[in-house]
């Protein structure tokens, strides 16, 4: 074990902490808004809506993430429509690229999430909101809503550590976050084993942080009967 | 534009079904891995000594904390250097290097049998516990009780498990094309940089894993008819 390495390189590896809180924040916030129009297109019970959404969630849970961010990052860069659009400020950059997959799968994974939610929402608080007068928008804001947010926590933030680990994928599109300096650090020093247990330990603290105020959330919200 | 997939030397065809033959048998030794590793640490996790119970939460808390592409780094760059120090205390001291599709095997079953550690581990909390006392009252013990007796009832339970932990491992693979297995992710790569088709070279990849990963479910969903056979019907799903 070479201490002294490990000291030093839990400075520099500490400097891609702000990318990786960045790109996951990101990708978290517009990752949940897809993933609440999937979950709401998925339950509305018409076909033109449901299937597409469907076929999302299946396209992007069936494909690993590497690919997804090699084709939006490789991939949509080959048309010269792309290239001369106005997204192209946008596609060109690794941390765009990066963000917008990393959006585009949690939104998938998290609209399941979603739906398990708002499905488990016993239908006598519906059936109890309509008596008391309540119109459809105003039932769901104000009874499915807060129960759906209540039921998803827990397998939210599972969802939220899986994006933590994930977002080490975009140091392979050259974003120098935690993952891609240890590897520099790595392939430099070759000492594996001592820059694995620097960076990982960082993950390990970042996911108990998280899992910490996912914990604290539950028990702030309080639990919901099931009838 | 579908000639770049025909087969022989002036096309990416077979070099595709290849790679996808590649990622698939990676998947498979490395989900046989992990079920040996996951029997191995739930037996751990279940057993009454507090020191194995410790090792085995360890492992499944840091593989499940840590990013896979971390724990592939640390046995792409220190995977030879382990097996040759291990090599030295029994006196060997030549020079040994592991090839990529072991190392993946390594890495990805290392990371699988933490999912097949909590899946085996609920399977056998979830058999009743009047097989264990029903089996002892028989004078079984050892082999007799948990082979014959514990053992296939785990197996049914965990079937559907598994099968999750199969769609994970599945697709944990493409990292390993980062060491240099020619498997699908790297095999279009390495066709979409001589091509300069990255697009159709990557659609090409998509749609591979996702006939891999629907042929997969079906197998799965036979064997799981198959084997809950006489038990519970399976209702709508």
């Amino acid at each position: 074990m070479r201490f002294e390495l490990m000291y030093e390189s839990f400075f520099k590896i500490i400097e891609g902490i702000p990318l990786t809180l960045q790109v996951v924040s990101i990708s978290t916030v517009l990752g949940l808004a897809l993933a609440i129009i999937v979950a709401l297109m998925r339950i509305s019970g018409k076909k033109s809506m449901s299937i597409p959404a469907y076929y999302f969630v299946y396209l992007i849970r069936g494909t690993p993430l590497l690919l997804q961010l090699y084709f939006v990052y490789y991939g949509l860069g080959q048309f010269s429509f792309i290239r001369e659009s106005i997204l192209w400020p946008i596609l060109k950059e690794p941390y765009w690229c990066g963000i917008i997959t990393l959006t585009i799968s949690t939104g998938a994974y998290s609209s399941e999430i979603i739906r398990g939610g708002i499905l488990s929402v016993s239908k006598n608080f519906i059936e109890a909101s309509g008596a008391l007068g309540l119109n459809k928008i105003k039932t769901f804001l104000l009874i499915t809503l807060p129960i759906t947010v209540r039921q998803a926590l827990p397998a939210y933030g599972n969802e939220l550590i899986l994006m933590v680990k994930a977002s080490s994928l975009i140091s392979i599109i050259t974003l120098m976050e935690i993952t891609g300096i240890a590897r520099t650090i790595i392939s430099k020093t070759y000492a594996p084993v001592e820059i694995f247990l620097v960076a990982g330990s960082i993950y390990l603290i970042i996911n108990f942080i998280i899992v910490l105020a996912v914990g604290l959330a539950e028990r702030k919200l309080g639990t919901v009967k099931a009838n | 534009m579908f000639e770049v997939f025909s087969f022989g030397s002036s096309g990416w065809g077979d070099e595709m079904l290849m790679g996808a033959l590649m990622t698939v048998l990676v998947s498979a030794s490395s989900l046989l891995l992990g079920i040996l590793i996951g029997i191995i640490f739930a037996a751990c996790k279940l057993s009454n000594i507090f020191i194995l119970k410790i090792i085995a939460n360890t492992y499944t808390t840091i593989i499940r904390g840590i990013p896979e592409l971390l724990v592939i780094y640390l046995l792409f760059f220190g995977g030879s250097g382990a097996v040759m120090y291990i090599a030295k205390i029994f006196g060997y001291d030549g020079y040994i290097e592991l090839n990529a599709f072991t190392i993946g095997t390594i890495a990805v079953g290392a990371i699988s049998g933490a999912y097949s550690t909590e899946v085996i581990r609920g399977a056998v909390n979830s058999v009743h516990k009047g097989q264990f006392e029903a089996g002892k009252t028989l004078g079984l013990n050892g082999y007799g009780l948990y082979g014959r007796v514990i053992f296939p009832q785990v197996a049914r339970i965990a079937l559907p498990g598994i099968g999750n932990v199969w769609q994970i491992t599945l697709k944990d693979t493409a990292l390993i094309s980062v060491t240099g297995l020619v498997e699908i992710m790297r095999q279009s790569r390495i066709a979409a940089g001589s091509t300069h088709e990255p697009f159709i070279f990557y659609t090409a990849a998509i749609i591979l894993y996702l006939v891999i990963t629907r042929l997969s479910n079906i197998l799965f969903d036979k064997a799981e008819n198959t084997y809950s056979k006489g038990f519970i019907s399976k209702g709508a799903r």
